[in-house]
């Protein structure tokens, strides 16, 4: 399992090497890029701030459940940190699995996870003005009551 | 000492990323959070949504915290795209 924090960019071809196995069928990869646009504002730029320890930790948390709820081979889980231009990878999730259907499925569940749970965060930059992302799939906005 | 560890949001309108905290026994998160809270009122309409983590695990505000430990004060994450 390959789990990463990193202000540098995000290579897939280094995922793809590290989820590699000889059982595995197939390889799926979703890259999350920054989008010029949200909520019908022009984004200029997205700078991203984390808690690279935990963050590392939560995702291999992460990776270690998606291991046991799918078929996997091996998974990476890389997020980018620092200021990120239009069309930069932020996210990277990688995996191995012996047939396709799974490396979808398991693809898309750990994306949603990592939007939950990983200490990362996201400020938009527009032409006048940012402002701090306070994502509505967060944990802290999903909240259990018993989390306070 | 307790170290603070803030985070984005959270750290612009404290207008720091870290601080040290003396340890009483009996601390909790609660009460950590009551003192940030007391520094920096700013972070006051904030809070429903704040998550807390001791020494990187998520943790509930009842949980307490011992000298020398780490509590990360977590805004909603938006990690992604």
């Amino acid at each position: 399992m390959l789990t990463r924090v990193t202000p540098e960019p995000l290579v897939t071809d280094e995922a793809v090497a590290a989820v590699g196995n000889p059982a595995a069928g197939a390889i799926g990869i979703f890259l999350g890029v920054v989008r010029d646009n949200n909520l019908g504002r022009r984004v200029n730029y997205l700078e991203y701030d984390a808690y690279p320890s935990m963050a590392e930790k939560v995702m291999a948390e992460i990776g270690r459940e998606a291991c046991g709820k799918f078929a996997l081979e091996d998974v990476a889980i890389l997020h980018r940190t620092g200021r990120l231009e239009i069309g930069e990878a932020s996210l990277l999730v990688a995996v191995s699995t012996g047939h396709r259907a799974e490396s979808f499925e398991a693809g898309h569940w750990i994306v949603n996870e990592v939007k939950k749970r990983v200490p990362v965060w996201k400020k938009e930059v527009w032409e006048d003005g940012e402002e701090w992302i306070e994502g509505p799939e967060s944990l802290g906005v999903q909240a259990p009551a018993s989390m306070r | 000492m307790i170290t603070v560890l803030l985070f984005a949001s959270v750290a612009e309108k404290a207008g720091t990323r870290r601080l040290e905290l003396p340890d009483g026994t009996g601390t909790t998160v609660g009460d950590i959070r009551d003192q940030l809270v007391e520094r920096y009122p700013a972070l006051e309409p904030m809070l429903p949504n704040l998550l807390f983590a001791v020494d990187e695990e998520y943790v509930r505000t009842d949980a307490p915290v011992r000298a020398g430990q780490t509590v990360a004060v977590i805004p909603p994450v938006s990690g992604g795209c």
